[in-house]
């Protein structure tokens, strides 16, 4: 399943500058673990233990991935993978 | 209705149907128009509680300095109550804010800190704290932590939907400092637990994630997760988009935040349609367009409006 993710600025250092980058894998796991080979040093700052770090969040097609399974998520072909840090609102 | 002052006004919204943008007889679409309330947003409802449970345990006193960081709304609900009470507000904004919130909060007598754009309002919390270390007599509510907060929707948003509407389905509400999404979602667990609860979350331009570094992101102390049960984020674009068709179908001119909120609502919608399910989805209208004239948001194309909001904090 090839899918877009896109880099927030600050982890941009892993993708030579690039905003948006191309993964594949059947889940957010594996995308995560594509990202990896191809960005090395990333999937540590994305996830720890498994899990999502605590001030990382992840969208497939803007839908928050803890709601839907976590790194588990199933994603499709063309989906668009978000990462972002949280940050506060109000 | 009559009330002793206009801090007695705070709540008891109306709900009104939104018959045009529901998508049919059986999935209906309902508004809670918090921008009712007396500075015109939801956030009289957190900023009164929070200021009534500071008087009670006796943080605030006559002559009180209140210290809170806001993007605008917390701030101008806090500036009408602190006025009323008799204490002098220290709000501490980020820059990239609209003009007219500036303005609001100087006309009700509050002070402005300025904190960096770059960071958005995890800046204005850290510069918040730090002022907060420096005068300590300084009394900061921190509207991220404080359960009044939360409270304020339990007691107040959550049953009076359920009693406007015992039929409801599902409720979708900004989550900023999630205090409204904690108070109405721990309300539904408790008295109607298969309403769904639903999170939009405002996603900026990118100045606004710039942290130095990831240590330094931000999760609200309130913020449970199991009180909700799905979060989408949503760009400026659709949340431009939205706004205008609330306005333009709905008749309703609601700020930036709320064609957020719809946006996530009416795709719960499609959901139900789809699924042959019936539902009464309530969403919350934070606050009237009023405040984000001066940002473009409802001049030009979409497109054009997207890209004057880069940057700032829309929501």
């Amino acid at each position: 399943m090839a899918v877009e993710v896109r880099i927030p600025t600050i982890l941009r250092t892993y993708t030579d500058g690039a905003k948006a980058v191309d993964a594949s894998g059947a889940t957010v796991a594996e995308v995560i673990d594509d990202l990896e080979a191809r960005h090395g040093g990333i999937k540590e700052r994305l996830v720890d233990g498994g899990d999502l770090r605590r001030f990382i969040n992840v969208y497939i097609n803007d839908e928050d991935v803890r709601f839907t399974g976590g790194v588990d998520t199933p994603v499709k072909d063309g989906d668009t993978l978000v990462v972002l840090p949280a940050v506060a609102g109000g | 209705m009559r009330y002793d002052d206009l801090l007695a006004s705070v709540g008891n919204t109306p709900l009104v149907g939104l018959p045009r943008l529901s998508p049919s007889p059986d999935v209906r679409l309902w508004a809670k128009l918090e921008d009712h309330n007396p500075t015109g947003s939801l956030k009289d409802r957190a900023a009164l509680r929070m200021v009534v449970e500071a008087e009670k345990d006796g943080r605030l006193r006559p002559g009180s300095v209140v210290l809170e960081p806001t993007s605008g709304n917390t701030g101008i609900s806090l500036a009408m109550a602190a006025k009323l009470r008799g204490y002098r507000l220290v709000c501490v904004m980020p820059e990239n804010t609209s003009s007219e919130r500036r303005q609001l909060l100087a006309v009700w007598g509050a002070d402005i800190v300025s904190s960096p754009a770059a960071g958005g309002s995890n800046e204005a919390v850290r510069v918040a704290k730090e002022l907060a270390q420096e005068h300590p007599d300084w009394v900061m509510l921190y509207q991220y932590g404080n359960q009044a907060n939360a409270d304020a929707h339990y007691e107040g948003t959550g049953p009076e939907i359920l009693e406007d509407l015992p039929s409801i389905t599902h409720f979708v509400a900004g989550l900023g400092t999630t205090g409204t999404l904690m108070g109405v979602g721990r309300f539904f667990r408790e008295h109607k637990p298969q309403v769904r609860i639903v999170a939009a979350e405002p996603r900026y331009g990118e100045l606004v994630y710039g942290l130095r570094n990831l240590d330094e992101g931000f999760v609200p102390e309130l913020y449970d997760e199991t009180l909700i049960d799905s979060r989408f984020s949503v760009g400026p674009g659709d949340a431009v988009r939205r706004t205008r068709e609330l306005l333009e179908q709905e008749g309703i001119f609601a700020g930036i935040s709320t064609g957020a909120i719809l946006h996530a609502a009416l795709a719960q919608a499609a959901t139900c349609v789809h699924a042959g399910e019936s539902a009464d989805i309530v969403l919350v209208v934070c606050d009237g367009g009023w405040k984000y004239l001066s940002t473009g948001a409802y001049e030009g194309t979409v497109d054009e409006a997207e890209a004057r909001l880069d940057g700032q904090l829309w929501a």
